[in-house]
């Protein structure tokens, strides 16, 4: 009935395997030491089951599907960034444009335009909005406001549509689909997350940048990079069109931009002096605290991919 | 007949609109008030605020609860009246001319006696976008001998930008609604307006939308 790659199915049955595993173990642990609260514990795993439950039925019902919730997502995402950082209240129709770009962008996304996908937002968005900003004849905070929107919509407009443009691209492994694509890019992304929060609590002393994220230690940096170097070495081939070697390199590319998205968030957020961007995902604060590492790593994967297999 | 359209109204057009167009970061969810008499005292930025405050109930309990607001502007023409009167179910207050206060506040305390819930903007008017104004007495007067009524501080954040005053045009922003634990008795309007202000600004503090950096003049 579905037509779901071969290879994206095992994929998706692993990651479901995963969440049953997680879940197992959070039953257990409240069983074994019933006085501590795993309140938040909870929260987070159910929150991931939501997550990627809604993301692999939109891959499954069609391509479509999959790439109105990439846009949902960026609308979120854009939404939550504008909500957090100072503007100005004269900007408002100046965001209301940065929102219009949204459906322009993924709907040259859905016809597969690339050459238009890959410069509408830097090239022409990027010269409309100082013009629409000049019309208000607001000079005050020009230069602050024209920086935080711009590179708003850069984060989570442009950088985030990527993943949708992977689902674009001609098919060039057959078994795993465009959807081997995104579901490799973010799996080895959230993966890599957790790799390098695990390495750090286990190894870690050396801290990488005590004032941003005093959390971030070489350890868990360098132990992240590579076990995802190494799962991704063999997971590559058999979701992407990428051979070990390249996969591996993909893996490097991936856990390494993961980190710095990592923490260019968090510094957004200290900057602010917040804790999370929102409370739209509960465990996990917002959409933002969820995408920061990804911003980062599909823009980075797929003109990876291009270059190397397009 | 009023109780089906309000709840049309919520369900189909309201609630969408706050919980896609904008976003709530809500906290606090506790301590809002179920069940009457009570008053919901919130800070006011935009026309958002009384539909976002109610999109917070159950559909169920959604008839009991009544923003009080200004008949001058709500029954100002009979679109508007028959709107603000079947979908919004609000109990007008006559901001103009001088009446007594037991009459000003009747109808809010027809209200209370039936056991709804009044959301109540004791700023008055929306003022400036995410500024707080002077807290005005009225609260005081529908609450100094009704004990039976509960008095729950909310500090909103946020919809002054999403849709300021003289503004159509909706933009989408996330906004905080923080609801504070019930307010204590107060013996005088003063003692009631400082509490009101201080729990206000007490509940401020867990806003995220509310940036402490930036320049000022910019916001």
């Amino acid at each position: 009935m579905w037509d779901i790659p071969e290879h994206s199915f095992y994929a998706m049955l692993v990651v479901f395997g995963l969440l049953v595993t997680a879940t197992t173990c959070r039953l257990i642990l409240a069983r074994v030491k019933p006085e501590k609260d795993y309140t938040e514990l909870r929260q987070r795993i159910q929150s991931w089951w939501w997550m990627i439950g809604i993301l692999f039925v939109c891959l499954i019902v069609s391509r479509t599907t999959a790439i109105i919730l990439f846009a949902f997502i960026s609308f979120l995402a854009l939404k939550e960034f504008f909500s957090i950082v100072p503007t100005r209240q004269a900007d408002r129709r100046v965001l209301f444009w940065a929102y219009l770009a949204i459906p322009v962008q993924y709907y040259l996304v859905s016809i597969g335009w690339y050459g238009l996908f890959i410069i509408f937002i830097p090239v022409y968005l990027f010269l409309f909005l100082p013009m629409r900003m000049v019309l208000i004849g607001e000079t005050h905070g020009f230069i602050h406001s024209a920086g935080i929107i711009h590179w708003a919509v850069m984060l989570t407009v442009y950088c985030l549509s990527h993943i949708a443009y992977l689902l674009m691209l001609p098919v060039q492994n057959a078994a795993a689909g465009g959807m081997g694509l995104v579901i490799f890019l973010l799996f080895m992304t959230q993966f890599n997350d957790v790799c390098q929060f695990i390495w750090g609590k286990l190894l870690g002393r050396h801290k990488i940048i005590p004032k941003v994220s005093p959390n971030k230690t070489w350890e868990g940096f360098i132990g992240g990079v590579l076990t995802i170097a190494l799962v991704s070495g063999f997971l590559g081939p058999f979701l992407t069109p990428l051979n070990f070697k390249f996969s591996l390199l993909a893996g490097l590319l991936i856990s390494g931009s993961g980190f710095i998205g990592d923490v260019v968030i968090s510094s957004i957020k200290r900057d602010l002096e917040i804790k999370d961007s929102g409370s739209l995902i509960p465990g996990h604060g917002g959409i933002l605290d969820r995408c920061d590492s990804l911003i980062f790593t599909s823009p980075l994967f797929f003109h990876y991919l291009y270059y190397i297999s397009y | 007949m009023e109780r089906v359209l309000k709840i049309l109204f919520f369900a189909l057009v309201v609630r969408p609109i706050v919980f896609v167009v904008l976003g709530l970061n809500l906290r606090g969810k506790q301590n809002l008030p179920l069940e009457g008499p009570g008053i919901v005292v919130a800070n006011h930025n935009s026309h958002l605020d009384a539909l976002v405050l109610m999109s917070l109930y159950p559909l169920s309990r959604l008839h009991k609860v009544r923003p009080v607001a200004a008949a001058d502007y709500f029954l100002k023409n009979r679109f508007l009246a028959w709107f603000s009167k079947n979908c919004l179910g609000i109990i007008p207050i006559q901001r103009t001319g001088r009446m007594r206060k037991n009459e000003l506040f009747a109808g809010c305390h027809e209200a209370l006696d039936r056991g709804e819930i009044l959301i109540l903007f004791p700023e008055g008017s929306r003022g400036n976008p995410e500024e707080l104004s002077e807290i005005k007495r009225g609260v005081y007067h529908i609450v100094h001998d009704r004990s039976d009524t509960s008095l729950t501080p909310v500090m909103m954040h946020g919809l002054g930008r999403a849709l300021p005053r003289g503004e159509a045009l909706l933009v989408p922003f996330n906004c905080d609604v923080i609801i504070g634990p019930q307010l204590p008795e107060a013996e005088t309007g003063e003692q009631l307006v400082e509490a009101i202000k201080a729990s206000f600004l007490d509940l401020q503090q867990y806003c995220i939308t509310c940036r402490q950096t930036g320049d000022k003049s910019q916001q």
